[in-house]
């Protein structure tokens, strides 16, 4: 029996699913080994009977939490899909700014009229989530990997070390080295401002050595740089890429603290731990 | 007259981006309510902005929607540069706007190919289609995936580029890559003639159906507008882009967490048809010859014909393309080095960007104070400028067919695809206005 699978989209982009459109040709065959049976972007037949759901897409409000629960309370599998859901993502930019800055600035008079909640938080803040696909968006083969490993009933494997070692791989120029070393060393040891944008004068900064890979540092290699897309990797002071660190006197809390787009939740677990 | 009660009630529009609801209820034929409610969490991007500093904001933007994620790219870009003062060279404006025509391609032929033909082909989804229709399948996958190579070679990655920066691109493509690109496109035009016949064969399961109304779009003198231009109104004429706020006009209704826009009348449409429908002389002579397959003609005021003006579209995005190579390979591509960054001075300003992305005209405006870092933004999305007109739409196709005693069931199928023509991305729609400028 092929298993039963479903896609649900929260407060997102819908830049995940689409990838999944993006697989081409190599749709058709992923409805050979699964059965769609509920993806509104794409399909108006549904239903509840299911075994595995994606979830994209942080949860914002109650009416968002209710249904991840009915969702959760369906599926036997829960996998979260895209840095929103997977870690908060984009959306927890917000959740360090003040919550009457955030809605006046958009809302204006109508504030009031919105219900949302003063952070984005990602789906495992709410129910269990038993498999992450990280990244924003999505790797496609990281994401095929996760479907072909859950239909032969095995546990996908996700990097748990940092980008750096795939940019190494690649035989990229170290982020932190662009520009030479007289650029990049000093900016790279200016006071850290928590919780601050990225200072124009900055130069060149990554957050690969403490980002979890699984993405081929694609960012780097094509010209910019790791902005924490796929979240921070597993304990980040046991697995960060030291070497890396250590060359351009930088420490993991550093390092994190500096530049923030997508950490905002998980940076709001590890200081409550 | 029909006796029955009418009740539509439908949560989740299926086949769209994002959240919506149709409701309609009738009883002797009266419209009692017939609503199209946005429903979607909203996400605040022009909050989130605030305190970033000019090298991210595209970065952060690109998230409002993944579909159109390079044409927010794009329009941030723009308004960054129009803050900061960043002029960008001639070859890159041409790679932008070979990239935006790699979207547009990719998000309509994804709109005609996977969300409105089902309907068309009376089913429920793409899905059956792989077994009753497999060649024709095949055919808008074929499209599909060149638009997606031509975004990830210009782009570096077609969902959220990297390689859009401000002053231009951190890596260009080579020559060669181009040339290739270049066949490809040219190879592409059985695939598209196919997916027009089939359009043309099922053309009349289209509801008939027109509702005069006011189109806006980007127009330039020098081309069929996407990456520049000004804005031109059917009726209010041509308006320079720093304007868009008295254009735009957002206004706060109860049943939608999105706001609507007018101009200069209850609402207006932007999308492939309003440009059609502007632009129509600037299109590309096979795409007019597809436009007129269809009898496509300015003004056309059927807003179902924005899934035909999406096809045109992507024939003249292809031709137009090719057009594009050509122009770049004659001047020789200017090589860059590795991981490119261009200088720029940083200074305060304010800055606005307007990009047609493939659901119609977007807009970014951003504050930057000396350091450049952002103060303030504000992004009016495509679709948020045109739900009222498909509420407007609603309420005058709702009644026309329980007039013409329709079952319910193909009422709400007609709504449906009503609103499906428009393509809807709700998602980003919801990112609002009314932002405070700071002094």
């Amino acid at each position: 029996m092929k298993p039963r699978v479903a896609f649900f989209d929260f407060a997102g982009c819908e830049g995940d699913q689409l990838q999944v459109a993006n697989l081409e040709e190599k749709v058709i065959d992923l409805v050979e080994i699964v059965n769609l049976v509920n993806f509104r972007e794409i399909m108006t037949e549904k239903s509840d009977d299911y075994d595995v759901a994606f979830i994209e897409g942080s949860i914002a409000t109650d009416h968002d939490a209710e249904r991840l629960k009915e969702i959760r309370s369906n599926a036997a599998i829960l996998v979260a899909l895209g840095s929103c859901a997977a870690i908060g993502g984009i959306n927890s930019i917000r959740n360090s700014q003040n919550p009457e800055r955030v809605e006046d600035r958009v809302y204006g008079d109508d504030a009031d009229k919105v219900e949302a909640w003063d952070k984005a938080k990602p789906a495992d803040a709410i129910v269990d989530v038993d498999h992450y696909v990280y990244g924003c968006p999505i790797n496609k083969d990281e994401f095929i990997h996760v479907v072909e490993s859950l239909v032969q009933g095995k546990e996908p494997s996700i990097p748990t070390y940092p980008v750096c070692v795939e940019c190494k791989m690649n035989e990229n120029v170290c982020v932190f080295a662009r520009g030479g070393e007289e650029k990049s060393l000093p900016s790279a040891k200016r006071e850290v401002q928590t919780p601050g944008p990225f200072a124009v004068d900055q130069g060149p900064f990554c957050l690969g050595p403490v980002t979890r890979a699984g993405c081929d540092s694609i960012c780097v290699n094509e010209g910019t740089t790791c902005w924490g897309c796929r979240g921070l990797i597993d304990n980040p002071n046991q697995n960060a890429h030291k070497k890396v660190l250590d060359k351009y006197g930088l420490t993991v809390e550093e390092v994190i603290n500096k530049f923030n787009l997508y950490f905002g939740w998980q940076q709001e677990e590890r200081n409550n731990e | 007259m029909s006796n029955e009660k009418i009740n539509i009630d439908v949560e989740y529009l299926t086949r769209v981006e994002g959240h919506g609801n149709i409701k309609v209820n009738a009883s002797d034929g009266q419209i009692e309510k017939c609503e199209w409610q946005v429903i979607e969490t909203p996400r605040y991007f022009e909050s989130m902005v605030v305190d970033h500093s000019w090298k991210e904001l595209h970065h952060i933007t690109s998230r409002i929607c993944g579909i159109c994620s390079i044409g927010h790219t794009l329009a941030s870009l723009k308004a960054t540069e129009d803050a900061l003062g960043i002029e960008i060279s001639d070859q890159d404006e041409l790679l932008r706007k070979l990239v935006l025509h790699g979207e547009n391609m990719q998000s309509h032929i994804l709109h005609v190919g996977y969300l409105a033909l089902p309907d068309l082909m009376g089913e429920g989804s793409v899905i059956p289609l792989a077994s009753s229709h497999p060649e024709e399948l095949k055919t808008v996958i074929r499209i599909h995936r060149l638009a997606n190579e031509m975004s990830e070679l210009i782009g570096g990655r077609t969902t959220h580029p990297q390689r859009l920066i401000p002053g231009g691109f951190s890596k260009v493509p080579t020559e060669k890559e181009l040339t290739n690109l270049r066949s490809k496109l040219k190879n592409s035009f059985n695939d598209l003639m196919a997916v027009a016949d089939l359009c043309e064969e099922k053309a009349d399961k289209f509801p008939d159906f027109s509702r005069e109304t006011e189109f806006i779009s980007l127009t330039t003198d020098e081309e069929y507008a996407f990456y520049d231009g000004q804005i031109r109104s059917t009726d209010t004429g041509i308006s320079p882009v720093d304007d868009y706020l008295d254009i735009t006009n957002e206004y706060v209704v109860n049943q939608s967490t999105a706001k609507f826009a007018r101009n200069n009348r209850g609402s207006y449409m932007v999308g492939a048809l309003a440009r059609l429908n502007n632009n129509y002389d600037q299109l590309s002579p096979m795409a007019k010859g597809v436009a007129e397959r269809f009898n496509l003609k300015p003004i056309n005021h059927n807003p179902f014909m924005n899934n035909i003006a999406q096809l045109v579209e992507v024939v003249h995005n292809v031709r137009d393309s090719i057009k594009t190579i050509d122009t770049l390979l004659e001047n020789g591509l200017e090589p860059q080095d590795d991981y490119y960054e261009p200088e720029i001075e940083v200074q305060a300003g304010r800055g606005i960007g307007a990009v047609e992305v493939p659901r119609g005209i977007l807009f970014h405006d951003y504050t930057y104070n000396e350091e450049g870092v952002c103060t303030a933004g504000n992004c009016v999305i495509p679709t948020n400028q045109n739900h009222a007109n498909i509420q407007h739409d609603m309420e005058e196709l709702a009644p026309s067919l329980i007039e013409k005693d329709k079952p319910e069931e193909e009422i709400e199928l007609n709504l449906e695809m009503l609103v499906r023509a428009y393509d809807p991305c709700i998602s980003c729609s919801t990112h609002h206005l009314d932002v405070e400028f700071v002094e």
